[in-house]
């Protein structure tokens, strides 16, 4: 069985960002480090490979977990679930980061864990991430030669594939105000209630004049190398009429877009047919009938 | 000083007060505040640590050990098979898995052992060992075991089989208005106690070995240990420190790590050797429950009167023998239920497969054979139109009938009085009714409730205790306090506060003044294993008995008369105790009427019974198809209950233990070994799955050998839950059945789109 050993492990602490992005620059093989519950796991199964760690939790900058800027809300990189969950203000204008928050592993990782951190583990079945795309999230990111920002609906490219450069740190995640009377889904299959790895995740929002479908988001996790924006259903669903045909259309598109597997966690059969039900289950939710 | 002596039944309302009563744990405050030694909590001036090179190939012989570039290996203490200055085998219930294989039998079997002082090092060193196996052809089934395949286990690959006969079954079968088959099966389990296996040693080169470690059974690995070194058991100490939790995993595994810590102690000169699992090794290489398949087929008349019974029990043993046999005999002696039948033919056989060996874990056996029958019985009731509780209520035994093993019932049991009680608690006839209502309307969700009958025989099965002979002490001390001596472990179960209860009942003294000596074997008599729910009621007993002795001695040396005060007997206990070793010892004597033939399989397999009846309410989601258990109701019959808190809480752990193996805790093997062996993807259910589980005792009129007539309970609530769960998710699935566990979403997923699929 591998195992890690610690001695092939080492940690920079710097205080400012500048020093940060030095070292992401001028180091070899240095891997950021925040709250540390997703290394903490590799390390121990042995998977970790040696590396430098960057350890961001002294950094001045950063130290403000979350502030507001016209309108928009904008997390520091060390922006814990914790921070988010207890905030009324983020409760009240952005009600998906609270859900989500709350089914990330138990209160400990919670307090611990990073909403940037989940961003760059780029883990198929991350809880906090697809609450981000619903609310159309920008990332940003900051190296010695710049600051650019993109879309965390564009960021994958592929399993674990990010677009982000290696001497490049994010530094925040920027989410603009949600449209008013969405409505909004949020639901986590899991082995069990609490502190689970997720087999099924949809979230999303829907906006409605009468039985029209105006806009909509709708984000799945664990069925695809990355977390997926469903595009296809999306587009699908936008501009219809909410009823049993439009859905079963938009069930139909969901097929195509997920490529679930098989794993140690669960099935693609059971994942195809889960998430599909979750569809269906969202846009019942919304129909004008069950409001 | 054992002058011949017979067991007389108790039969009594007589118990003193503290019987009953809900002292606290004297460990407990330890426990709570953090100042219980563990193994890993022991501190020595200097300490190696020790680690295992294990194959990483199922079935073949080792070629070569090559140690990699890079690792000051002259630094290092290496122990190969070789370098064993006794035996190299296990020591069981027979020869069992070599401590370090040169020709190994599943991935994961130990075929080396390292150690060094420096932990990092060792783990980087452990990395740079590479074993190769010339592979031969492996299997990991029950099917290929029963087809023969790749014999490596005696004719046939079969390691142990039984079977009980009574009756004529062809003659039920041609009387029988209903015949039903059925194949159940049932998953491997892990015991998943808190604290994982772990043991430190010192083996000095001259010819002594001490173990400290976290064990069930001192004196097992005692008798393992001796020719492992060709030494008198005597020169091998074992003490038991502290431990976090058990559930029958730590009955046999410390044997094998015992041996590798006291190998790498010996090979370094005697010094300290530290073997601690973590817990990714821990669900790697130890033994899990054994999964099963039964095949089941009865005949009932309409009216639901049990005619006949034949059982096909199959356990997968893995690859060594283990005490898999004696897990095959409690399973089978546990296959027939609580009910009258008149002709039964029960076959059980356990195979060898090249998995990492299967082992004990709490109902040893008994958990497999009752899930088959218990959901068998559902789908009976279900075929001839009665409620699965009217089915049971029909064929209860009472006294005076018999069980296939030819035991005769003695007590006055009421099993309808027993399942009445949990179905009143549970609502079931009314909720029973209103699921089935409303799972008509709601495609969304379905509801569903069910229930399970079962007993628990307590002690070793058959003629096992008059073979184990245990032995228990009671001793003053000089500060007047009485002492109780037994390798009987607490390991969260509740045994220091039952041995207190009983100490302070019979002597009459304050629960304050008795003490329990860790299990040590130097000190220590041999009261038998912690296993096989014998502590209440065996060792209880032994503990009863030789208190009363102490009493009577102390009485009659110490001037005391009948009807003395504590304080009086504290004062006299103080002055015998200054003279000399003031002890008293009881060995056990089998009851009277309790007989086992071995070689029939017939008799009284056990001398007490525990009953039980449990209701399973729960609920399945439609949408993503997961079923969970939202209420759950036990009724329990153990005779006396010795501390009613402790009792009911260790119930309830059984049962949330048991609503995991019945819906959540899947191990996910290849190649015969756990391959989800992380808390991450071993999921068990946590207190937010876990329903609101109501625990209720009830008392037959009292007539067991137990002290103070209780019996045991450790494994009871192991074996109904998931046949009751199983039952209740098929009635809320209107009726399909299935008859696997654990029943993961994914599998009743399968099952319901299919129908879906042929539906449409």
């Amino acid at each position: 069985m591998p195992e890690a050993s610690l001695l092939d492990f080492s940690v920079f602490n710097p205080r400012r960002l500048d020093e940060a992005l030095s070292l992401l620059a001028e180091e070899e093989n240095v891997v950021p480090l925040a709250g540390g519950t997703d290394l903490m796991v590799t390390l121990e199964t042995g998977n970790l490979s040696p590396c430098r760690f960057l350890n961001l939790m002294g950094i001045a900058e950063f130290q403000e977990p979350f502030s507001w800027c016209d309108g928009k809300l904008r997390m520091s990189p060390l922006c814990s679930y914790r921070d988010t969950r207890i905030d009324k203000d983020v409760a009240t204008r952005y009600p998906l980061l609270v859900r989500a928050a709350r089914e990330v592993g138990v209160l400990a990782i919670q307090s611990r864990g990073t909403w940037a951190g989940n961003i760059v583990n780029a883990s198929p079945a991350a809880d906090g991430v697809p609450v981000l795309m619903v609310y159309d999230a920008e990332v940003e990111l900051r190296s010695t030669s710049g600051t650019r920002t993109v879309p965390l609906c564009d960021f994958y490219r592929g399993y674990k594939e990010m677009d982000r450069a290696s001497d490049e740190l994010v530094t925040g995640i920027i989410l603009p105000p949600p449209p008013e009377d969405r409505i909004e889904y949020f639901r986590k299959v899991a082995p069990r209630r609490l502190q689970a790895i997720t087999k099924v995740l949809l979230t999303g929002y829907l906006l409605r004049s009468d039985d029209r479908i105006e806009d909509c988001r709708i984000v799945l996790g664990s069925v695809a190398p990355f977390t997926l924006r469903a595009r296809e259903t999306e587009s699908i669903l936008r501009g219809s009429v909410l009823d049993s045909e439009t859905i079963k259309a938009a069930r139909a598109a969901l097929q195509g877009e997920i490529s679930p597997i098989d794993d140690i966690r669960s099935t693609a059969m059971y994942r195809r047919n889960v998430a599909e039900r979750l569809l269906d289950e969202f846009l019942l939710s919304a129909s004008p009938e069950s409001h | 000083m054992n002058t011949k002596e017979t067991l007389e039944p108790v039969e009594s309302e007589e118990a003193p007060p503290i019987i009953g009563e809900n002292l606290p744990r004297p460990e407990g405050i330890r426990k709570v505040c953090g100042t219980a030694l563990y193994a890993d909590d022991l501190k020595f001036d200097s300490c190696l640590f020790g680690r295992t090179v294990r194959s990483p190939a199922p079935r073949g012989r080792v070629r070569h050990i090559a140690f990699g570039e890079g690792i000051p290996w002259d630094e290092f203490v290496i122990v190969l098979p070789d370098d064993i200055p006794g035996e190299n085998a296990v020591t069981l219930i027979e020869k069992s898995q070599p401590f370090l294989a040169t020709s190994v039998r599943h991935i994961g079997e130990p075929v080396a052992l390292i150690a060094h002082h420096d932990r990092a090092l060792l783990n980087k060193a452990l990395k740079a060992i590479t074993v190769e196996i010339d592979e031969e052809p492996a299997i990991f089934s029950i099917e290929e075991a029963l087809e023969g395949k790749e014999i490596q286990y005696g004719r046939d690959n079969i390691f142990k089989e039984y079977r009980i006969t009574r009756g004529k079954l062809e003659e039920a079968f041609s009387e029988a208005d209903h015949v039903l088959e059925g194949v159940y099966e049932t998953g491997a389990q892990e015991q998943l106690y808190i604290e994982p296996q772990g043991v430190i040693a010192r083996a000095d080169p001259k010819g002594e070995v001490t173990i400290w470690g976290s064990i069930q059974c001192p004196f097992y690995v005692q008798k393992a240990l001796a020719p492992l070194f060709a030494l008198s058991p005597e020169k091998v100490r074992v003490i038991q420190t502290e431990t976090g939790g058990g559930f029958g995993g730590k009955e046999e595994y410390p044997n094998l790590l015992s041996g590798h810590a006291a190998l790498l102690s010996y090979r370094a000169g005697g010094a300290v050797v530290r073997m601690i699992y973590d817990r990714r090794e821990d669900l790697f290489v130890t033994p899990k429950r054994h999964p099963s398949r039964t095949r089941i087929k009865s005949a009932f008349r309409k009216d639901g009167t049990f005619l006949g019974l034949e059982v096909d029990f199959v356990l997968d043993g893995g690859a060594y023998p283990t005490l898999s046999s004696t897990v095959l005999s409690r399973g089978i002696l546990h296959s027939f239920g609580p009910y009258r039948i008149p002709h039964a033919d029960l076959r059980a056989r356990v195979v060898f497969t090249n998995s990492t060996p299967y082992g004990a874990f709490r109902g040893f056996g008994a958990p497999q054979s009752i899930f088959a029958l218990e959901l068998h019985l559902d789908r009976v009731a279900h075929e001839l139109g009665l409620d699965p509780a009217e089915l049971r209520r029909r064929n209860f035994v009472k006294k005076g009938d018999t069980f296939p093993t030819g035991q005769v019932i003695k007590e006055e049991i009421d099993l309808a009085l027993l399942m009445d009680t949990a179905l009143k608690k549970a609502d079931y006839a009314r909720k029973r009714k209103a699921y089935e209502e409303e799972n008509r309307k709601n495609p969304r969700v379905k509801r569903g409730i069910s229930l399970s009958v079962f007993f628990h025989g307590s002690g070793f099965t058959g003629s096992g205790e008059v073979m184990l002979g245990s032995k228990a002490a009671v001793r003053l001390l000089k500060d007047g306090s009485v002492e109780v001596l037994s390798a009987n472990v607490e390991f969260g179960q509740g045994t220091n506060a039952m041995f207190t209860q009983i100490t302070a009942a019979i002597l009459g003294i304050p629960p304050e003044w008795v003490r329990i000596h860790q299990p040590d074997t130097a000190v220590v008599p041999n009261s038998g294993p912690t296993v096989a729910s014998r502590t209440t009621m065996i060792v209880g007993r032994l503990v009863e008995r030789a208190a009363r002795r102490l009493r009577e001695r102390v009485l009659e040396e110490g001037g005391l008369s009948q009807g003395y005060t504590g304080e009086e007997f504290r004062e006299t206990a103080k002055r015998l105790a200054a003279r000399e070793e003031f002890r008293e010892e009881a060995q056990y004597v089998p009851p009277p009427d309790v007989h086992w033939d071995e070689q029939r399989y017939q008799g009284e397999a056990y001398s007490g019974y525990s009953w039980s009846c449990d209701v399973a309410d729960v609920e399945v989601d439609m949408t993503t198809f997961q079923a969970e258990v939202k209420h759950f109701v036990s009724v329990v019959e153990c005779g006396t209950v010795v501390n009613p808190i402790i009792a009911a809480g260790q119930i309830e752990g059984g049962i949330a233990q048991s609503i995991g193996y019945a819906l959540y805790e899947d191990v996910h093997t290849e190649r015969g070994v756990m391959v989800n062996n992380q808390y991450t993807n071993y999921i068990i259910p946590t207190t937010a799955d876990i329903p609101s589980i109501e625990v209720s005792f009830i008392r037959f009129p009292l007539c067991n050998y137990g002290p103070f007539a209780a019996k045991g309970i450790g494994e009871l609530p192991a074996d109904g839950p998931a046949p009751a769960v199983a039952a209740a998710v098929a009635h809320a699935l209107g009726y399909r059945y299935i008859n696997k566990i654990p029943l993961l979403p994914e599998r009743i997923a399968a099952v319901v789109l299919e129908e879906e699929e042929t539906a449409a």
